[in-house]
């Protein structure tokens, strides 16, 4: 089973909508609670990222009987130094953001904590591509 | 105890249901489909808010109550009913003037259960300081949202509050205030009188506790109209001793803000089951700042809002407001001898664990879970995406999942049927009797009397 989500830069209003989504299906596989809580808490982190940092994206999630693949791919200016970026507090945001309750800087290292395997592929200037397994 | 058997009161009369599908429509956890031309609803998939049967023009959609005369068979007859009921009644109505009303009819005590409020407050408290892992907390005071929490968030059912709602309070206070005036269990009748189906389900098979403590429910529509035959506008006697416990707390309790503003330093209450659904969507997926309480209520107006409310809740807001400035507040009343009595009544607040009881699975296999998402996503490719409900279905998508749980078939839906005939792929007489069999017999021909013609109330 799979799915695509388009994921629009700077529109907030629309930030959650995917893991809405992906969040009732996974209510209809019968997971797990806690495991539907995890999923959803990163793929929103990583949809609000696009929104917040980056210029346009697109989300791929596959389901399969017992782990879910979620791909989240974006246009922008990508990451220099991710190493640094999935530290707790480092953010990059801008003030205009901060100002809407995002841009903690916690969004990469909620993405780590909830997610079985955490890739990130990034080129500065093209884009960033977050790849994440969740197992049930 | 399983879902199967837990108590709902809501019925739906076949001789009155015109199938109009408007209960359908409203229904927050799409719990209800039309066949053969009439309502069903899905048991595991209600919450009892009641919302079905605020829409039908028809009212179809009923609930069952007690034999009111089964009173007399108890020496104390005690009749509890929350505060709110008091705001439902015209203002030249006094207090003392119900209450007469009441013992008319033929209760022996009258008793408001937010009394004594302190004691549920601070049992709540208790909780809220001794658990902070399960922040925030949710309060379990509306049974409709406990229930959905359960069926639809059950990743919350850990933040709901272990505590009971004001009516076994008023029960478990009723019955100590009447035990030492010498009275035996077993002489006392509990009646109480909910504005609601969905406190009927809680006290009927509670969520939580091993059982019910109340004997009786009584509608409070059903009431009101008892109630204003026998009330006596000239002088009544002075109740006021059966009010002792009550605080403006507890008249408030039942308002929205009623509990929130008592706990945690950030609350929050939110009315309106859609309200509260769009809000327990972001908590579950952690998009809301740091809360500590949460007041949720599945009424507009919380309670005075309730299906069983007769009068306007605005109107009995105000009054509310206004009859609660003419009480102390809860921490005034610390001395009294009930509250100083308090710690057995303390402890029987307290509720067991709520259980979650996840109702949206397609299977309980997740392999075939995912075989029917699947089979589910490419139906919908085939359907209009119109959400008509001519189907019988609340939408398209809800058509789908009917179908891939074997309960309905593709021609149901009335477009792709006409396509067929369109295509020549089915007889016109056989796509017929299809929306025959799904609206019943004689539904389409002319006939001034037939059921549905108009509908009452729109
Ligand atoms: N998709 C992205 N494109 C560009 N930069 C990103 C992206 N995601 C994260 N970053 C960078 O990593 C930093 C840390 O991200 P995160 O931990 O989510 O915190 P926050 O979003 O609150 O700043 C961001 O401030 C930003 O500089
Ligand atoms: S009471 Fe509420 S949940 Fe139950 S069928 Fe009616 S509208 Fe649906
Ligand atoms: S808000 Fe009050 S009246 Fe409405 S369903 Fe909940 S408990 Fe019942
Ligand atoms: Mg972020």
């Amino acid at each position: 089973m799979n799915l695509e989500f388009n994921i629009e830069g700077g529109n907030f209003s629309r930030a959650g909508h995917a893991s809405s989504e992906v969040k009732k299906m996974l209510k209809q596989l019968g997971i797990d609670a806690r495991c539907i809580k995890s999923i959803v808490i990163a793929l929103y982190e990583g949809e609000v990222n696009v929104v917040a940092h980056a210029y346009e994206g697109r989300i791929l999630v596959k389901m399969e009987p017992h782990k879910i693949t979620t791909e989240i791919m974006d246009k922008g200016p990508g990451i220099a130094d991710i190493e640094l970026a999935m530290q707790e507090g480092y953010s990059t945001a801008s003030k205009a953001v901060r100002e809407m309750g995002f841009g903690a800087g916690m969004g990469l290292a909620n993405m780590k904590k909830n997610t079985d395997e955490l890739t990130i592929e990034s080129t500065v200037g093209e884009g960033t591509t977050v790849k994440m397994v969740n197992y049930f | 105890m399983s879902p199967s058997k837990r108590y709902h009161a809501l019925t739906i009369d076949e001789q009155k249901c015109i199938g109009c599908t408007h209960c359908m429509k409203v229904c927050p956890t799409e719990a209800i489909r039309v066949s053969n031309g009439l309502a069903e609803i899905r048991e595991d998939r209600c919450v009892d808010c009641g919302h079905c049967m605020r829409a039908c023009p028809v009212k179809a959609i009923y609930v069952e109550q007690d034999d009111l005369k089964k009173i007399q068979t108890f020496k104390y007859r005690v009749v509890l009913f929350p505060a709110v009921m008091i705001g439902q009644f015209p203002e030249k109505y006094t207090e003392d003037q119900i209450y007469a009303a009441l013992l008319k009819i033929g209760f022996t005590h009258v008793f408001e259960v937010e009394q004594p409020i302190g004691i549920l407050k601070s049992s709540i408290k208790d909780y809220c300081r001794k658990s902070p892992a399960n922040r925030p907390h949710i309060s379990t005071f509306c049974p409709a949202i406990v229930r959905l929490i359960q069926i639809r968030y059950p990743s919350l059912t850990e933040n709901l509050i272990r505590r009971k709602a004001p009516h076994d309070l008023g029960a478990h206070f009723a019955i100590s205030e009447l035990k030492k005036q010498g009275a035996k269990d077993e002489e006392i009748g509990l009646f109480y009188v909910t504005p609601c189906n969905a406190k009927i389900s809680s006290v009927k098979s509670p969520v939580g506790e091993k059982e019910s403590i109340v004997d009786g429910i009584i509608n409070m529509n059903d009431l009101y109209n008892r109630v204003m035959k026998a009330i006596d506008t000239k002088e009544a006697p002075d109740t006021s001793s059966q009010r002792q416990n009550l605080t403006r707390d507890g008249i408030l309790w039942s308002l929205t803000r009623g509990e929130a503003r008592h706990f945690g330093e950030r609350s929050m209450a939110i009315d309106g089951i859609h309200n509260v659904i769009r809000f327990l969507e972001r908590l579950e997926n952690e998009e809301v700042p740091d809360i500590d309480f949460l007041e949720l209520r599945a009424c507009d107006q919380s309670c005075a809002g309730g299906i069983m409310m007769t009068g306007n809740r605005f109107l009995t807001v105000e009054r509310l407001e206004h009859r609660a400035r003419r009480y102390a507040p809860a921490w005034k009343l610390q001395n009294t001898p009930a509250i100083k009595a308090s710690k057995e009544l303390k402890q029987k607040l307290i509720a067991d664990q709520i259980i979650s009881k996840p109702a949206f699975s397609l299977d309980p296999d997740r392999e075939r879970a995912l075989e029917k998402m699947n089979r589910a996503q490419r139906i919908i490719c085939f359907l209009p995406g119109i959400d008509c409900g001519a189907c019988g279905a609340p939408n398209c998508q809800a058509l789908a999942e009917d179908m891939v749980s074997g309960n309905a078939k593709m021609s149901d839906c009335v477009f792709l049927q006409q396509m067929w005939e369109n295509e020549g792929k089915i007889s016109t007489s056989k796509a017929f009797r299809n929306v025959e069999k799904k609206w019943g017999e004689l539904r389409f021909q002319a006939d001034c009397n037939k059921r549905g013609k108009r509908n009452e109330g729109f």
